[in-house]
């Protein structure tokens, strides 16, 4: 029972990786963003669970630009995805313009917020 | 209370001292004025002066004084003298004053300078009307005269009449015809401008005129105001004009002028020397002026007064106003010119001598003081003449004895002063008792000597009475009463009750009944300090004694008892430094240790690496960036834009505010916009390409 568990789980992931590596290069490459930052905001959290939230401020700004800049990369994605038939005709530099200008706008609350 | 009997004590005090100023002991010129003279004429002398008029002020008030005159302020003046004398523009006033100069420091110059100036003044005395015009050309032309050239003043009489014009009724002046105001200042350059004619002129000068002049210099002097110590002085009668000097020059102007003119005039001036006494006294009475306007006036006037022809006057002076009968001091006068020059043979007599207790009989009566001729110095012993302590008030008069010099001096009726007898007042009797209030019986009772302190310690409960009493008898043995005389109980917590003596005949005797006091003493019961305060002016042996201390025991205060009084600590304690202020602020929180913040500074920076690794992984590579230079330029630019924007968060962070940060975002942004859309429709651009090829 526990070896069909194991070689299913097997066969799942096996499954998930061959069709992950249909994917277009640029999502993939959204995909290593949103994992390296969301890293990033456990890695914070982490600390915060260690030492304490004193500067509490920071610790939010820290985090929150991890979470934001990972939402925004996933909404990119969305945008990107040429299988969402939603955005057709929204060309991909459009939405990279977005992206761009979200998170300089996410970036100057951030620093605001820093203190 | 106590803060009462010390503003009382002040107001004592200031009484005591104006008191004391009615019959102010004037002293003649001293080393004091010599010193405040080269203090105040420090900048003339070391060459900075201001003006021609400064300079001769500060030269003429050293010499009077005696006072050496610095060596190198010839060399700065003359030039000045010179170019005023030389040019032809310089006013009436600045030769004047140039002239003045050259006649203290002797200035080389030549006939001719002084005769050209001599003609010029002649050319404008003529046409003149004005009283500072005429008291500027004679002054100067006496000076050119006294220079050596020759001077005359052909129509000395018309200009004697037009100076004469000017004059009112009441022997004060006008400074120009068209004035209605006159004025006592400008009576006094008149009069010395008059005199100046008077010794220019070749011919004489009509006698009728220089009588009806000696006239209104004696109605000038009816004109004189006076102070209570019998100084007189010169004043305008409107103050509030612009012309107003103040007395001191209003008087030094009316004594140049009314020493010239008597130095000129033949017969006597009609002024009774007393009048003279009086301005010397006010002269004197300045004390040390602090102006150097002041002190000159004062000076020159005096050196006047010293030398005139009216009356010299004589100031009699004690070298000290306080006697003491313990150390027998002898009474001495000092009689002198105001420069303090002797005075010609005389004698002084102690007419009589009042004592301030008893203002009716005199105390003394008809003494002559002895002549030390060694010292200057008119004495009396005062031991033989049986005269207790206290204040007095001193009558003398000087009697010459040439009676030829009662023209020439002017030594004033009688003259007051103060003076204050002192000796060592004897302390008997002293002693401190506990009393039973009922009956009245002495429960504990203890001599004192209150010539030291003493460490008595009683008790009491507010059933007794404290008594203290003691005699006080002058040297002569007559019972003497103090100025002041205080006890006061000092409580542990520094409350202060003072309580003043009831003198009875001969004793000075206080009974504190704590039964009426309890409320006053705010019901504390414990240890109360004693001092005692007997002080008089007249008492060399003043004291102020702590005696011990009274334990009382005070019933318990009532609810509605009053509070004692805070304490102020220290009075003092205000004027000095004030207690360090501690801030108040909020714990600082508790950092983790340094080491395991930047060990999480490392593994943050491990995505990143996980990135950029994942990134080499897929094959990720610049190949879609343009080739061609122009969209590469723009692609370049949006880049470096975005890093640009990237810094300037980062220095938002460390040190810039909010303002200016938004509005170079504002900047950059717009760039970031233009620079951004270009490289992005160039991307567009392609990729449709792509997808139509």
């Amino acid at each position: 029972m526990a070896k069909t568990t194991a070689s299913d789980a097997q066969a799942l992931i096996r499954s998930l990786r061959s069709a992950y590596a249909s994917t277009p290069t640029n999502l993939k490459i959204i995909d290593l963003y949103v994992v390296f930052a969301v890293l990033t905001a456990i890695i914070q959290v982490a600390y915060m669970g260690i030492v304490g939230s004193f500067p509490f401020n920071s610790f939010l700004s820290g985090v929150l630009s991890c979470v934001g800049t990972a939402v925004l990369a996933v909404c990119l994605r969305i945008q990107v995805n040429k299988d969402n038939k939603e955005f057709k005709d929204l060309p991909p530099e459009r939405a990279f313009a977005d992206f761009v200008l979200c998170n300089l706008v996410l970036h100057l609350v951030i620093m605001n917020f820093l203190g | 209370m106590a803060r009462g009997l010390r503003f009382l004590g002040i107001l004592a005090l200031i009484y005591a001292s104006l008191s004391l100023c009615i019959a102010a002991n004037v002293r003649p010129i001293s080393d004091a004025h010599r010193s405040a003279a080269l203090e105040l004429f420090a900048s003339p002398i070391d060459g900075s002066f201001g003006s021609l008029e400064e300079t001769y002020e500060a030269l003429k008030t050293l010499k009077n004084l005696g006072l050496e005159r610095p060596g190198d302020v010839k060399e700065k003046a003359c030039p000045l003298v010179v170019g005023k004398l030389g040019s032809t523009s310089s006013s009436l006033k600045d030769l004047f004053q140039a002239l003045r100069v050259n006649s203290v420091i002797g200035c080389q110059i030549d006939a001719k300078t002084f005769a050209d100036v001599a003609s010029r003044i002649q050319a404008v005395i003529k046409d003149t009307s004005s009283l500072e015009d005429f008291y500027y050309s004679v002054g100067s032309l006496l000076l050119v005269k006294d220079q050596g050239s020759s001077v005359n003043l052909p129509d000395a009489n018309d200009i004697f009449h037009s100076i004469k014009a000017l004059s009112q009724s009441d022997g004060r002046w006008r400074y120009n015809s068209n004035s209605a105001e006159s004025s006592t200042y400008a009576a006094g350059l008149a009069l010395e401008a008059l005199a100046g004619i008077v010794s220019l002129a070749d011919s004489e000068v009509d006698q009728s005129m220089i009588e009806t002049v000696k006239n209104d210099i004696v109605k000038l002097f009816d004109s004189i105001e006076s102070y209570d110590d019998g100084s007189l002085f010169f004043d305008e009668k409107h103050v509030a004009t612009s012309e107003y000097k103040g007395p001191v020059t209003t008087t030094s102007s009316v004594v140049r002028g009314v020493t010239a003119f008597a130095a000129i005039a033949s017969g006597s001036l009609n002024i009774p020397g007393d009048k003279i006494l009086g301005l010397a006294k006010f002269f004197l009475g300045m004390g040390v002026p602090g102006s150097s306007k002041d002190l000159f006036n004062q000076i020159d006037s005096l050196s006047l007064l010293e030398n005139n022809r009216v009356s010299i006057p004589l100031i009699l002076s004690l070298p000290s106003t306080v006697l003491s009968l313990s150390s027998k001091d002898q009474l001495k006068v000092e009689v002198n010119t105001v420069f303090g020059s002797a005075a010609p043979p005389l004698t002084v007599n102690l007419v009589q001598g009042f004592s301030s207790a008893s203002k009716e009989v005199p105390a003394l009566e008809n003494q002559e003081l002895k002549f030390d001729a060694e010292n200057g110095v008119h004495y009396l012993d005062i031991l033989p003449l049986k005269v207790d302590v206290g204040k007095y008030t001193l009558v003398f008069e000087i009697s010459l004895h040439d009676p030829e010099h009662l023209n020439t001096y002017a030594a004033g009726g009688q003259t007051k002063t103060l003076v204050f007898l002192t000796g060592i007042i004897k302390i008997d009797k002293a002693e401190i008792a506990i009393l039973n209030s009922d009956v009245g019986n002495v429960e504990t009772s203890q001599k004192l000597d209150l010539s030291r302190d003493s460490a008595v310690a009683l008790s009491a409960n507010h059933l007794q009475k404290l008594r203290l009493s003691f005699q006080l008898t002058t040297p002569l043995g007559h019972a003497f009463k103090p100025h002041q005389m205080f006890l006061k109980l000092k409580h542990d917590t520094n409350v202060e009750h003072i309580f003043l003596f009831e003198s009875s005949a001969r004793q000075f005797k206080i009974v504190l009944d704590f039964l009426g006091l309890v409320e006053k003493f705010y019901y504390l019961s414990g240890k109360y300090d004693i001092e005692i305060t007997v002080g008089d002016a007249a008492m060399e042996n003043s004291l102020q004694r702590a005696l011990g201390h009274v334990e009382l025991d005070l019933p318990e205060p009532p609810e509605k008892a009053p509070r004692p009084p805070v304490q102020p600590a220290d009075p003092y304690s205000r004027f000095g430094p004030q207690k360090e202020i501690s801030h108040l602020f909020r714990e600082p929180e508790k950092r983790p240790p340094q080491e395991l913040s930047l060990a999480f500074l490392a593994l943050v920076l491990l995505p990143l690496l996980v990135f950029i690794i994942g990134l080499i992984r897929l094959r990720v590579n610049l190949k879609n960036f343009p080739s061609s230079p122009v969209p590469a330029a723009f692609s370049l630019l949006f880049h470096v834009g975005i890093g640009a924007v990237l810094v300037l968060y980062v220095l938002f962070w460390l040190k810039l505010d909010l303002f200016t940060t938004l509005k170079t975002l504002g900047l950059l942004g717009i760039f970031l916009i233009f620079v951004g859309h270009r490289t992005l429709s160039h991307h567009a651009s392609i990729s449709s390409k792509l997808k139509s090829s």
